[in-house]
């Protein structure tokens, strides 16, 4: 039935994570309502969820900017990426 | 207090559904194609990220990124000044009101092809009036054949169809402003500079925002009427990002490069977007 998406076990995996992602966060926003706003070092105001948001679009920028830059391997980018989204659940 | 009630989830359903259809599923078959070859047959082969390399270094993806920022920086840069300028000038009473909307309202009503049609038609050297009529002036103008001939006539006609958005929303954070506003500024003796400034120019920085928005992401990701009007030439000229997505994807039947290739622009769609998002909310809360 899905052949036609021509799925491959690490992008399935990827998207394994990101709706893991989103249900831990569903599950946290039943558990403590009101996504956790603040407002952090970049002056905006973000809950959870943007902080999710954040941090994986970061890591797609950074992921190209490695591949463009320094080519593979990708654990370089990885490891930053990594980095980017504890500094986003921390600070922003 | 607020009352919270779980159910209303369920009316948000049938949108979850629609857009897992639409959106989810297709994007999630364009991030499986990125990675992998195929040569039809549903047969495919795993190749890791080299498309996104590939797309990365490729000389002809740089130019069509650039054409395209270029394209949509000259668009915003020419129609939300003139937009504002318009709804300016503008009455706010009377017969002409409904009269001028509607005027406003018309290009925005053609769709995307048919001003594609009328404005190659309209700017052809040998026939179109405007073609005709510029070269009868003794001015040299072929958008066949000039890159610059056929970026002015491709501006030109983003600015006819699209300016009359950002006037309409313009005039719509126009006249929302009370008369109170300008009573004030008429006793402290106010220019009308300082009127623009300080009145009508912070009232409208909501709608304006949305504007550029709409007009950012429009501009960024428009196809048919470049398609149509120059299809991409003279050469590579006019080639912006999407109908050079196009021609990989389809023309050469490239799948997986075409896959790479649109995921980056997504991705530089997205991050745009979230930075206006971004920068509205901050001054809706402010």
């Amino acid at each position: 039935m899905f052949s036609w998406m021509a799925w491959t076990l690490p992008t399935a995996l990827v998207f394994v994570f990101i709706f893991s992602c989103i249900g831990v966060l569903a599950f946290l926003e039943v558990k403590y309502p009101g996504g956790a706003e603040r407002t952090g070092v970049f002056g905006i105001t973000t809950t959870r969820g943007d902080r999710l948001f954040i941090s994986i679009l970061g890591t797609v920028f950074i992921m190209l900017g490695w591949l463009g830059l320094m080519g593979t391997p990708l654990w370089g980018g990885l490891t930053l990426s990594i980095i980017w989204a504890v500094f986003v659940f921390r600070k922003v | 207090m607020k009352t919270e009630n779980p159910r209303a989830w369920l009316l948000v359903l049938p949108v979850i559904l629609l857009v897992a259809f639409n959106a989810l599923i297709p994007l999630m078959t364009v991030v499986n194609y990125s990675v992998q070859e195929t040569f039809g047959n549903n047969v495919f082969f795993w190749q890791g990220v080299d498309w996104f390399e590939q797309v990365l270094h490729s000389e002809r993806f740089h130019d069509a990124l650039g054409r395209q920022f270029l394209f949509t920086g000259i668009i915003l840069a020419v129609e939300i000044p003139l937009g504002v300028a318009i709804a300016l000038a503008m009455p706010r009473k009377g017969i002409w009101v409904p009269i001028c909307l509607i005027l406003m309202s018309l290009p925005l009503l053609i769709p995307w092809n048919v001003v594609g049609a009328m404005w190659n038609i309209f700017t052809l050297p040998d026939i179109g009036l405007m073609g005709y009529g510029l070269n009868w002036l003794g001015i040299d103008y072929n958008m066949t054949q000039s890159p610059l001939a056929a970026w002015v006539t491709l501006i030109v006609m983003d600015v006819w169809h699209w300016t009359s958005l950002v006037v309409l929303l313009s005039y719509a954070g126009l006249v929302s402003i009370p008369d109170a506003y300008y009573q004030a500024a008429e006793i402290d003796g106010a220019s009308k500079w300082s009127v623009f400034r300080y009145i009508q120019l912070p009232k409208m920085k909501q709608v304006l925002m949305i504007a550029i928005l709409l007009r950012f992401m429009d501009s960024f990701m428009i196809y048919t009427e470049p398609f149509v009007l120059t299809g991409g030439g003279p050469g590579n000229s006019t080639t912006l990002l999407s109908i050079d997505l196009v021609k990989v994807a389809l023309g050469q039947f490239d799948l997986g490069p075409a896959a790479a290739m649109s995921l980056i622009y997504f991705a530089i769609t997205l991050l745009v977007s979230w930075v206006f998002y971004t920068i509205m909310n901050k001054d809706v809360k402010e």
